[in-house]
């Protein structure tokens, strides 16, 4: 997993609550068995006006010129900031991965689905909560000048706007530590084996049923 | 103290705690389907690691396989691959069960894994699904989790978690006549709200609740999710053991006394605390009709459409105005008028035997209306096909003019050939109503079973217990 430390990026405005995965990328591209790729059927109902199948080359694809990621202006954007419930729905990694695959790095919305959130750590993408009217703030900001970008800065906890304000989020000090340094899950649970064999052991006695 | 349901399985799963609260929490049961572990076997096989516990996996074929001509195979290629790369995945690693497609018992995981006795009370289960919820309905700690963690419970049995906040949700009353655990589950989501159950793990009880059988329970759960839950649970009770009792998979002899127990200390002890608590009156609730793009927006059958008009909150108004446009609807048309292309009788919400028999009374002896173009019952299981037609629903269905198919997820999510066309309307029993769920500009109205049997023989909703 690529490490998170410091992004300055340009700021993507999706303007939608409730945004799921299924819209985030729908079922067809579900069925590749990579990890990659996905990037070009991002948001694919919105971003093109016909129905998207995998394998297909999306530059020959008539697209939907006023979706916020076909404006010239949001091109090579690497922060999304959005609304409420992002990532609502299914537990599909594929979002994340799209998301991913496209630039995006970081996210900003009032709240995000569980999964998705918890999936957006694997993969070294940081899901930034902030208050209600910071977001809407953020919102404003963005439409109202072309080349928007922030500062993230994942070691002092804190969105900078170009106006200098400062804005701080929270974030697990273990999944903090993760993404600053690019760590994987597997790894670390690992220097746990023998506490695992352990307490599998005492299951398997206590409950045997389980163990069939 | 007193515990909640919740604190007792963390308690009875937690290995170790770091200091900011992460725990490693250890995995009972982890099952398996084609399309979110291909990724996680190869990452375990670059990384160069084995699987932990093979024999905690069950595993099995459903988002891709076709409901009918399976004499023909799975015609995609890309599908085909999905199913063949499981396929080979378990053949390499093991599994204590595997229903490949076209097994007698293969079918939708959240089905298969309860009616073969393989989720029990108490266990954690996980699946690389959201859907997992359902098996709450066991007293499980259950819940979906993203392909990075079907890698990490494959390699270490154990995933990394932070303790939900926990919410009770108590329905007591009786649920009306023709008010089945599907409306339960949707008037919750209208009540909460999508984002209403995000970060909690909600026990679902009451005495409505207890009324459920466990299909119907398992219902309710598996749409705990839809309320922005990844948890939703029912505490063990006599229900909940008959069911279980001689499942292939359920502990037998001196062992089954042993567990039955152990799991009839699985509920919330009297006095336990929750953070939240949510009272919903069962006798106020009707048969439920989603009229939108998102399972919170739903209203009864003898409801109109709701007005974005009279909605203060800017964003929300403005997700009700798209969901309006995509849905092909006006403001304030009376929800009975409105006529369906298609009907979906599936999925892991309400593919059950009980489903299917409640469906099927509505059917009998009538008609498909003749503006439907099509009308599908698709089995959750195979066991549940089977039965279903030893008792003779099948012919119920077929005679009235509904397709009767082969299991699996079908149209819920049309991964495979069943799905909605541009601009179709479905009577849907499945779980999601969003933007393309069942096929590109397909409009989902999401309702019970009987609702969708009774839609199908008006050709437009109306109220099921109008027929009963």
């Amino acid at each position: 997993m690529e490490k998170f430390v410091r992004l300055e990026g340009l700021v993507a405005p999706l303007d939608r609550a409730n945004v799921d995965t299924d819209a985030i990328i729908p079922k067809q591209f579900l069925k590749s068995i990579k990890r990659s790729g996905f990037g070009p059927n991002l948001f694919d109902e919105w971003r093109y006006r016909d129905v998207g199948e995998p394998g297909q080359d999306v530059a020959q694809r008539p697209r939907k010129d006023d979706f916020v990621l076909n404006q010239p202006r949001y091109q090579g954007a690497q922060i999304l900031l959005t609304r409420k419930n992002f990532g609502c729905g299914s537990s599909r990694e594929h979002a994340p991965w799209a998301l991913l695959d496209f630039g995006f790095r970081a996210l900003i919305a009032e709240s995000f689905a569980d999964i998705f959130f918890n999936n957006c750590f694997k993969n070294g993408i940081l899901p930034i909560v902030l208050p209600a009217a910071e977001v809407d703030a953020l919102f404003v900001q963005v439409t109202e000048t072309p080349g928007y970008r922030l500062l993230i800065d994942l070691e002092r906890q804190r969105v900078v706007r170009p106006d200098g304000k400062l804005l701080p989020f929270v974030i697990d000090a273990f999944r903090r530590e993760c993404l600053l340094n690019g760590w994987d899950d597997i790894g670390l649970t690992l220097r746990h084996a023998d506490l695992i064999r352990a307490f599998e052991e005492q299951r398997r006695r206590q409950q045997p049923w389980l163990f069939a | 103290m007193p515990q909640t349901l919740y604190e007792k399985l963390w308690q009875d799963h937690l290995v170790h705690q770091e200091a900011d609260g992460t725990a490693l929490i250890y995995i009972d049961r982890h099952l398996v389907h084609e399309v979110t572990s291909p990724q996680a076997f190869e990452g375990l096989k670059l990384a160069g690691r084995k699987p932990w516990r093979v024999s905690s996996i069950v595993a099995t074929a459903d988002h891709n396989t076709p409901t009918d001509h399976w004499d023909r195979g799975i015609e995609d290629p890309v599908s085909r691959l999905q199913v063949e790369t499981l396929d080979a995945n378990i053949r390499e690693v093991g599994a204590l069960a595997y229903f490949p497609f076209k097994d007698p018992r293969q079918g939708i995981v959240h089905v298969v894994g309860p009616e073969s006795g393989a989720t029990l009370p108490g266990m954690t289960v996980v699946c690389g699904d959201s859907h997992t919820s359902t098996h709450g309905a066991f007293a499980c700690m259950a819940h979906g989790i993203g392909t990075s963690e079907v890698e990490h419970v494959l390699a270490t049995q154990c995933l990394l978690q932070k303790k939900s906040r926990t919410m009770l949700l108590r329905v007591d009353g009786v649920l009306g006549k023709g008010v089945t655990a599907k409306d339960l589950a949707l008037a919750i989501i209208g009540h909460i709200g999508t984002a209403g159950g995000t970060g909690y793990a909600i026990e679902f009880a009451g005495s409505a609740v207890r009324s459920l059988s466990m299909e119907g329970r398992m219902t309710l759960c598996n749409m705990a999710i839809e309320g922005g839950a990844r948890l939703g649970m029912v505490a063990v009770d006599e229900v909940t053991i008959d069911y279980l009792r001689g499942r292939p998979f359920a502990p037998k002899g001196e062992q089954w006394q042993q567990a039955i127990a152990l799991w009839r200390t699985l509920r919330s002890d009297d006095g336990a605390e929750f953070d939240h608590v949510v009272d919903l009156p069962a006798g106020e609730i009707g048969p439920q009709v989603s009229w939108g793009t998102s399972p919170e927006m739903v209203v009864a059958i003898d409801a109109c459409v709701p007005d974005p008009a009279r909605e203060g909150d800017p964003v929300k108004r403005e997700g009700m105005e798209r969901a309006l446009v995509y849905m092909g609807l006006s403001a304030n048309t009376p929800i009975r008028e409105i006529a369906l292309d298609k009907i979906f009788i599936g999925s892991c919400t309400n593919s059950r035997i009980e489903d299917l028999r409640a469906a099927a009374g509505v059917v009998r002896g009538k008609k498909v209306a003749s503006s439907i173009r099509l009308a599908m019952v698709v089995p959750g299981s195979g066991l549940v096909k089977r039965q279903a037609e030893d008792e003779g629903l099948d012919e119920i269905f077929r005679a009235a003019g509904f397709e009767w198919r082969e299991p699996g997820c079908s149209m819920c999510l049309a991964m495979n050939a069943d799905r909605l066309e541009a601009g179709e309307r479905c009577a849907s029993t499945s779980n999601r109503n969003f933007e393309g769920r069942q096929g590109a500009g397909g409009r989902t109205h999401l309702v019970s079973p009987e609702m969708a049997a009774a839609a199908a023989i008006a050709g437009h909703f109306c109220d099921v217990r109008e027929l009963l």
